[in-house]
């Protein structure tokens, strides 16, 4: 599901903060830089109050976040409704035991860990990122929950890049996003 | 200084925080006794606490920046930025943000790494907060002034969660004499 279909007068402001860089980090990619939005406190806060009006009251026990940018959106969110911030991060940088995840990048593979006892069986549990794109990313983040026990709600993301069905590879999990960018 | 000597000292929500931090022998090498605070985040109260006393400390401060250090920095940076309605900039390693960046280089144990920030993240005379999760020797927090100073803005103060013995030693070489160093934990 897609806040921008629902209307709410705070996300066209948000979309508009959101700026398009062409050819980054390669020829072609139109990267969506979500820095712009994190400079208009209102803004930003619009973001994060459009999420914990959403997830508050869920007996959401966990928010899993996806380094680096997920980071940023994650842990208000978690505080906001009470619930622990657990960092997905890139291999090695998690001290103590880990289990890990391998994903298949465009070209190559990458890896997210977790803390082994960061999540317990029967927890819910909420994913953020900034970006879904191919939906690489947010299935090895799930997987890692799942393996741990935990049940994951929903994935949420700021942006939503449909054409690339990223959607498609939540194992039916739903996703909610605020912006989509085609 | 750290928090207990800036008037917080016997604030019950210190002790809590501490002792929600686990120290890992070590990682992420032999000798390092590496201070996590993943474990602070797992404990919605002390994480609230944190974030709380920070935001008590630097909300009548007319901080405008709420400046993070990649990645533990973005952790504890935008509930800071949120609350005291400033904005939040991502200081990074090279080459993630997009755009038109600056760069400083800053000492590692062996050789040198880089942090950069948006040109336009920050304006001359703009005061700013930087966040990181922990300061030891005080290098990379002090790339982060020389970033933020290039663009003309006025850093107030860092703040970190943790602050280790070593970095009151290497202090005075690094940083700017009025800049201060705020930590919650030794």
């Amino acid at each position: 599901m897609s806040a921008s279909r629902d209307d709410d007068p705070r996300i066209h402001g948000i979309k508009s903060k959101i700026r398009v860089v062409p050819n980054f980090p390669k020829p072609d990619i139109m990267f969506q830089d979500i820095t712009t939005l994190l400079l208009d406190p209102e803004a930003f806060k619009d973001t994060i109050d459009l999420f914990v009006e959403r997830y508050r009251g869920k007996n959401i026990s966990v928010v899993a976040g996806i380094e680096a940018r997920g980071f940023i959106f994650g842990p208000p969110i978690a505080l906001a409704i009470g619930a622990k911030f657990v960092p997905l991060r890139k291999p090695k940088k998690l001290p103590g035991d880990v289990i890990r995840e391998e994903y298949v990048l465009e070209y190559g593979r990458d890896c997210l860990e977790m803390h082994l006892g960061a999540v317990k069986p029967g927890e819910r549990a909420l994913v953020v990122d900034d970006l879904i794109a191919t939906g690489g990313t947010l299935c090895a983040a799930m997987n890692l929950l799942e393996r741990a026990e935990a049940e994951v709600v929903e994935c949420a993301c700021v942006i939503e890049l449909p054409d690339l069905k990223g959607r498609e590879r939540l194992k039916g999990k739903p996703l909610y996003v605020l912006v989509e960018s085609h | 200084m750290f928090a207990k000597e800036s008037g917080l000292q016997g604030d019950p929500r210190l002790k809590a925080i501490s002792e929600a931090i686990r120290v890992v022998p070590h990682f992420p090498k032999q000798g390092i006794m590496f201070q996590d605070i993943t474990t602070l985040l797992l404990d919605h109260k002390a994480f609230k606490d944190a974030v709380d006393i920070f935001v008590d400390r630097y909300r009548d401060m007319d901080i405008s920046v709420v400046a993070g250090v990649e990645a533990r920095g973005f952790i504890f940076g935008p509930s800071i930025a949120l609350a005291i309605g400033a904005k939040f900039v991502p200081l990074r390693k090279p080459k993630k943000l997009p755009g038109e960046v600056i760069c400083e280089a800053y000492e590692l144990e062996y050789g040198t790494d880089c942090l950069e920030m948006h040109v336009e993240a920050a304006q001359p005379g703009e005061r700013v907060l930087i966040i990181d999760d922990l300061v030891a020797t005080g290098g990379t927090l002090s790339a982060a002034i020389r970033l933020l100073e290039r663009v003309g803005a006025e850093v107030v103060e860092c703040a970190c969660v943790i602050g280790l013995p070593e970095f009151k030693v290497m202090l005075f070489k690094f940083m700017v004499e009025d800049t201060l160093q705020l930590s919650l934990s030794s």
